[in-house]
């Protein structure tokens, strides 16, 4: 299903060019879930960025296919309409655009992308009340602009909702746990095990163990310093539950 | 494609861009070409106007000659030579004025329907066209060529028709209102309207009536170096409530042409008048400049009784030059004004507008939302003036002012002026300016939505305070006009 290989990408800053991703490689199969933990500016957040296809990264080597579909070939928005979902680490407030305003153009700008019809208005709101009742999402909340004023749980919820919607092939979510109280935490952990199926896969990044515990992982990596430094089972991650990421530091630099 | 290969085929491609730009062919009518008394003449008789109203036009034409052309204003544009243009320009089909529809020449409706201005009484109130029904004046060049939905709003004892037939209908009303809110020494662009106005709509509400369908003027400048002079006047009576559109389109052409019109509004004791523009004049080349509209209009409203209310809402995405500022003299006590717009400029267009809040009445309340968008190489100004009258005991305003800024070859700039004479005045002043957030235009990207799309949608977001105060009918076009007129701004 995804495959990345050997990836580096760099940004352009001030002090000139910083390398991120210094040659990552990782294949999801269709209908695992695959976990990435690691510390702080590792590098996570920028892969998810990379494979969505933000400007702002410049692939310098490597490769990502979808499906055999070249990703990095495609703008951001063809990608999403290639099966491409990203659950951002923070979701971006749109002020002035309503939630059933922006999911009803999301969902018909991929539709039209994939030669299927556009939904009527009566069709959309029938969708989006059925996902928002399953993600106990009230039906208020998409009257409201996009994100604005949603606290930080309603966030990570209306990412995971906007996923549900768009039906992907491949979700990667951004530490979507973070942020969520316990019960919210099930609701979402609920949202995206009803997703899981044969022909579809997940690439969760996340820095606690609790959330692999409801989103049973079938393989954990570990990314330090741009690199994947580790790849383990489930019980990899309770290892570094415990001994934190140190060692990876010092072997990784 | 990367994103800036797309946009560069976008904006390559965006040759008839422009969906209102193609030319009507019919045989025209016109005066000599340049400007003089004998011109004004001329248009007056081929009005058939009484002498009254020559007159009136001939003080106008000498009063024009001496004044200067206003400066101030943050635009550039080489000095305009008055006569190297056309100063009526009429369908020879048109005839004596406006007819029934029937007899409209076939061209002009089909012209109309190209732009998608519903005209055909019998089918809109028969449902063809989903929309409610909405009375229209047609101004094609110089002439109104028909006015729908009149025996209805006769019934309701509203007058609403060309200023041409008004002039002859209801000359008692003319001549009292005419030039009371805008007398022809006001500016050198009104003083040049008040000589040469050729046509633009009259309406009426009488005393406790609320006007039973949007009225809306569709203005088209179709000749060739031909100026329009647009000149409306809405008289709204005691107690009485009416909603007013004008939309404007005009043909793509290398020549400028000139679209300066006057505007007067007079809403009496309890009576509210509602006037909305969507003002889609073509914009110039995309890449040069070349061509385009200018759009110098004085607009204003008197809110002359008490408890009168004046709203204007513009969306103003068209014309090389915009040089508006749509404005309301408070004068009686618990009088209200409000001015939302929304001003877009790409290309090489030029905006400046804003408005002004002439408050002399006690407890008079204004209200100024302004969301400024430049793109491209434009440039966009508001200015504004609030102006508290020792008198205005308790006066309050609220203004709002955002720009926002695509690229980084567009400028916004905020002139705002207050002058307050009363110390007992509420004024609110906010402004900000912003660009366009890259974050915001991933994000909508990464659901699948483009760039293009998606900046609309993010623009639209941003009006949407504005939008909101358009009627129902025309917002949704609003919306995509917000659309098209960004295309090319990106990348
Ligand atoms: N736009 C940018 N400009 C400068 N540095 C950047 C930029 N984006 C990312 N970086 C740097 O790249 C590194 C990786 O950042 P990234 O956000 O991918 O980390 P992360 O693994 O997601 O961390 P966290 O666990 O804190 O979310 C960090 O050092 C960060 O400062
Ligand atoms: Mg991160």
């Amino acid at each position: 299903m995804l495959h990345i290989k050997d990836l580096r990408a760099s940004i352009e800053t001030d002090e000139g060019t910083v390398e991120i991703l210094k040659g990552v490689s990782l294949d999801v199969p269709a209908g695992q879930v695959h976990a990435i933990m690691g510390p702080n500016g590792a590098g996570k957040s920028t892969l998810s960025y990379v494979l969505a296809g933000r400007e702002d990264y410049e692939v310098t080597k490597g490769s990502v296919t979808l499906d055999g579909v070249d990703l990095l070939a495609l703008a951001p928005e063809e990608r999403a309409a290639a099966g491409l979902f990203l659950a951002f680490q923070y979701p971006v407030e749109i002020p002035g655009v309503n939630m059933s305003t922006f999911l009803k153009t999301a969902i018909n700008a991929v539709r039209k992308q994939r030669g299927e019809e556009e939904l009527d208005a009566l069709a959309m709101l029938k969708r989006i009340k059925a996902t928002c009742a399953k993600l106990d999402i009230s039906d208020d909340m998409m009257k409201r602009a996009v994100n604005v004023g949603f606290s930080g749980g309603e966030k990570k919820r209306n990412e995971v909702l906007q996923m549900a919607m768009l039906e992907p092939k491949f979700c990667v979510l951004d530490e979507t746990d973070s942020g969520l109280d316990i019960d919210a935490l099930r609701v979402v952990a609920d949202g995206v095990n009803a997703m899981r199926s044969p022909d579809r896969g997940f690439l969760v990044i996340t820095h606690y163990q609790r959330l692999l515990d409801y989103i049973q992982p079938d393989v954990v990596h570990v990314l330090a310093k741009g690199k994947i430094v580790k790849t383990g089972g489930p019980e990899l991650a309770k290892e570094l539950e415990d001994k934190g990421y140190a060692e990876f530091l010092d072997e990784a630099a | 494609m990367s994103i800036s290969e797309k946009t560069i085929a976008t904006v390559a491609d965006m040759a008839g861009r422009y969906e209102a730009g193609f030319v009507t062919d019919i045989e025209t009518d016109k005066a000599p070409k340049g400007l003089s008394e004998d011109i004004v003449r001329f248009i007056s008789a081929k009005k058939d106007e009484p002498e009254w109203m020559l007159e009136w036009r001939l003080k106008a034409y000498r009063r024009w000659l001496e004044m200067p052309e206003p400066e101030w204003a943050k635009v550039e544009f080489p000095p305009i030579d008055y006569q190297d243009a056309y100063y009526y320009a009429a369908p020879k089909s048109a005839g004596e004025g406006p007819k029934s529809l029937d007899e409209v020449d076939p061209k002009l409706l089909e012209t109309y329907e190209k732009l998608g201005i519903p005209l055909r009484e019998q089918e809109i109130l028969a449902g063809v066209q989903d929309r409610s029904p909405v009375a229209v004046d047609v101004v094609f060049d110089s002439v109104s060529v028909a006015t729908t939905f009149k025996e209805k709003l006769k019934e309701a004892g509203v007058i609403f028709c060309s200023i041409s037939e008004a002039i002859k209908e209801h000359p008692e009303l003319v001549k009292k209102y005419m030039g009371s809110v805008v007398p022809p020494g006001d500016n050198k662009h009104a003083c040049l309207n008040s000589a040469v106005f050729t046509d633009g709509s009259f309406v009426y509400i009488p005393p406790g009536v609320r006007c039973p369908m949007e009225l809306s003027t569709y203005f088209r400048i179709n000749e060739l170096n031909t100026g329009q002079f647009e000149r409306t006047l809405i008289i709204a009576d005691k107690g009485s409530y009416v909603s007013y559109l004008e939309g404007c389109t005009a043909p793509m052409r290398d020549e400028n042409q000139l679209h300066a019109a006057v505007v007067e509004l007079i809403a009496h004791d309890d009576a509210e008048i509602k006037y909305s523009t969507v003002q889609n004049w073509y914009p110039g080349d995309f890449e040069t400049g070349k061509g385009g509209v200018y759009n110098f209009v004085t607009k204003r409203a008197l809110c002359e009784g008490r408890n009168s209310k004046v709203s204007w809402t513009q969306v103003e995405t068209g014309s090389a030059i915009t040089w508006k500022y749509p404005s309301c003299i408070l004068k009686g006590d618990n009088s209200q004004g409000e001015f939302y717009s929304v001003a877009i400029t790409n290309g090489r267009q030029q905006a400046d507008t804003g408005t002004k809040m002439i408050h002399i009445g006690k407890n008079t309340k204004s209200r100024i939302v302004s969301k400024g968008i430049s793109a491209g190489h434009s440039n966009s100004t508001y200015r504004g003036l609030v102006k508290i009258l020792p008198k205005a005991e308790g006066a309050r305003n609220f203004t709002q002012c955002d720009s926002l800024l695509i690229g980084d070859q567009c400028g916004a700039h905020t002139v705002p002026y207050i002058e307050s004479r009363n110390k007992s005045a509420n004024l609110e002043h906010e402004a900000t300016t912003s660009k366009i957030s890259e974050d915001q235009l991933f994000y909508c990207m990464q659901r699948g939505i483009s760039e293009e799309e998606a900046l609309a949608l993010i623009v639209n977001g941003f009006a949407r305070e504005v939008m909101q105060h358009l009627p129902m009918e025309f917002a949704v076009e609003a919306q995509k006009l917000v659309g098209i007129s960004l295309e090319g701004s990106v990348g």
